[in-house]
């Protein structure tokens, strides 16, 4: 076990803790930056879409996990952003500018959305969302003119300095970049007043608001916040699949991203990094198992969502940390061992408590 | 007379989302959780519903009551294995965990039934009842009559009987009505099954008019629309706001471009949170210190 002497005030909200951390995260850089020398285009490309999912999945864990808002329709903000970008791409905007554009974008229409739930409990918003969603893919299937309707429309694959985005290792290191400044962004964001503002709220919206956090401007910046980060992600998922359609983005991806956020670790950016690992491969797991099952249970219609659904219900009632929260019971239990106790990470039992009146 | 005939079907379409609804606010009334598999518990009643009748071949009404008790007990199961361990975790853990059942469900009913649309034989399907020019279909007259009827019943239910009672007591203040005696535990158990109960009856009741299939449980997602436009936690305000959804519905996807009365719900929803939140009959707000 290590201690960490604190000496000056700086170290509380210091990024890395101690020089260990800095010497593994630096290992964890030098391995992403160097990943695709050793794999093949398809891994490459594989490893592209984890990276987009966990760039979507700092918004949803910055609303979800730090906030304690939940979003049923995400799926939308990532259907704004990649659809933005691509229409602007093709009016001929130059990248630099249509992506922030795309991004921009999409923070309004979160915060639009935003306002009208603020005034009710989160409840509220998790069926205004939905109800969002619908609408947007609504919006989308039937402005043919601009978005191409069912048919879809493709995406402009714009060249910087003889690079493509449409090569999967260009892609790859770009989105390897996005990730790392989403995540430095976020931890700045999460040390920030506003970011402890966004933890007040979610542990108790009284208590926040009587020390002095202002609930709906807190409540619609999360919200941008979030939407913000989703837009980005549907920027890099429109070069990505190169082909945007409507139904790259259902109610289903919405889903994903909350079984992203919660199996990672609710309240955690390692959460998402692990997460976004786990729901990028778990289609292709299932898809393996489909072939090595018997054929009455592999041709289960909606069996992928049906295990969706079980490990989502599973990691809630079992271990409703997450991924990162079992790592750090395995970790505790190796830097203490033998003498780790159970009750260390015991799930303190708390009562309903309510927040509303008859 | 057209449009006669569109507010009948729109009433009776909004019957079943007010029946979804119902369930709905009952469980958020009592536990303050949200069931957003509220709609998937009206699937599985169908579906238990189509194996009593069609597959067993027991007569409809038999089937019905069956039906009932076997959701009545599945609600109760339910509640006891997944939800009561969840108590005192933040709201939306809840949340995604009754969107994982959600799933669950559907998977389980395209593992045992398939997925291929069914239809239960229902005694008065088919029959049609003319009125000075109107044609009315018995479906729909039945969808209308069951709702009236089912909410008589749970009204009298809640005003009259003990354990009704003892329902509002626990979903007024839990602390409050447990020192009075109450059995907590045990009415939210009740309040799982009741509400599965009544989940299968808009199941059953829709039935004739739109065919059974693991998906129709999608149904779900315009009932929560109708209980926030009721007001969240108003029992009437989940029939009125139902009501108002299926009805718009119809007459929107007649007048108004196609495809958009799909999510003329949706926009109803919005449109109301903007300008009166908290619902038509409001019942409850936020907890001011």
């Amino acid at each position: 076990m290590r201690f960490v002497l604190t000496t000056h005030y700086g170290q509380d909200v210091n990024l890395f803790r101690h020089n260990g951390q800095r010497f593994w995260y630096a290992l964890l850089a030098v391995g992403a930056v160097a990943a695709p020398l050793f794999l093949n285009a398809f891994y490459v490309g594989e490893l592209v879409l984890v990276f987009i999912w966990a760039v979507a999945g700092i918004g949803l864990m910055l609303l979800v996990g730090y906030t304690g808002l939940v979003s049923l329709g995400h799926a939308a903000f990532l259907a704004i952003g990649a659809y933005c970008h691509a229409v602007l791409l093709g009016y001929g905007v130059p990248f630099a500018l249509s992506a922030p554009i795309a991004v921009a974008f999409t923070a309004l229409v979160g915060a639009l959305v935003g306002i009208p739930a603020l005034r009710m409990t989160g409840v509220y918003l998790a069926i205004a969302t939905l109800a969002f969603e619908r609408i947007v893919a609504y919006v989308i299937e039937h402005w043919e003119p601009v978005t191409g309707g069912l048919r879809g429309m493709s995406v402009p694959q714009p060249e910087f300095f003889g690079l493509s985005l449409a090569d999967s290792y260009v892609l790859y290191y770009f989105s390897l970049g996005v990730l790392a400044a989403g995540l430095f962004a976020a931890a700045n964001l999460l040390r920030s007043p506003m970011g402890r503002a966004f933890i007040a709220v979610r542990d108790s919206e009284i208590s926040a608001e009587s020390m002095g956090v202002h609930l709906a401007r807190t409540k619609t910046t999360a919200f941008a916040v979030s939407a913000a980060f989703t837009g980005l992600a549907g920027v890099l998922l429109a070069h990505r699949i190169g082909y945007l359609a409507p139904d790259a983005f259902t109610v289903q991806t919405s889903i994903q991203l909350l079984l992203l956020v919660v199996v990672g670790g609710l309240g955690s950016l390692h959460g998402v990094v692990f997460g976004a690992i786990f729901v990028g491969y778990l289609p292709q797991v299932i898809a393996l198992a489909r072939d090595v099952l018997p054929s009455a249970v592999g041709q289960i219609p909606g069996l992928e969502l049906g295990v969706f659904g079980a490990i989502l219900v599973l990691f809630l009632v079992f271990e409703p940390l997450g991924l990162y929260g079992r790592w750090l019971k395995i970790r505790s239990w190796l830097s203490q061992f033998p003498l780790y106790r159970k009750a260390t990470h015991k799930r303190q039992k708390s009562y309903l408590r309510t927040e509303r009146v008859h | 007379m057209e449009a006669f005939q569109l507010l009948l079907s729109g009433l009776s379409q909004g019957c079943v989302y007010g029946l979804i609804a119902l369930g709905f606010v009952l469980i958020y009334k009592a536990t303050e959780m949200l069931n957003f598999a509220q709609g998937d518990m009206m699937m599985l009643g169908a579906f238990v519903a189509f194996t009593l009748v069609n597959l067993l071949g027991l007569s409809f009404f038999v089937g019905f009551f069956l039906t009932l008790v076997v959701m009545v007990g599945f609600g109760m199961a339910l509640e006891r294995t997944v939800i009561r361990p969840m108590i005192g975790e933040p709201p939306f853990a809840v949340l995604m965990l009754t969107i994982g059942l959600g799933f669950i469900l559907r998977a389980v009913a395209g593992a045992v039934w398939g997925s291929e649309t069914e239809t239960l034989d229902v005694p008065f399907a088919g029959n049609v009842l003319e009125v000075g020019g109107v044609v009315l279909g018995y479906e729909n007259l039945v969808v209308i009559a069951g709702t009236a009827l089912l909410c008589v019943a749970l009204w009298a239910f809640f005003r009259y009987s003990r354990i009704g009672i003892a329902m509002q007591a626990a979903s007024q203040n839990q602390l409050a009505a447990y020192y009075s005696g109450v059995p907590v535990k045990r009415v939210t158990s009740l309040v799982w099954g009741i509400s599965a109960a009544i989940s299968a009856t808009a199941g059953i009741l829709v039935a004739p008019v739109m065919l059974i299939d693991p998906m129709m449980g999608f149904l779900g997602i315009k009932a929560f629309a109708a209980a926030i436009v009721g007001g969240l936690g108003s029992l009437p305000g989940a029939i009125v706001g139902g009501l108002i959804i299926g009805v718009a519905e119809q007459f929107v996807g007649l007048y108004l471009p196609p495809g958009l009365g799909e999510v003329s719900a949706f926009v109803i929803l919005l449109v109301m949170l903007m300008v009166r939140p908290q619902g038509i009959f409001a019942s409850m707000q936020q907890k001011k210190v």
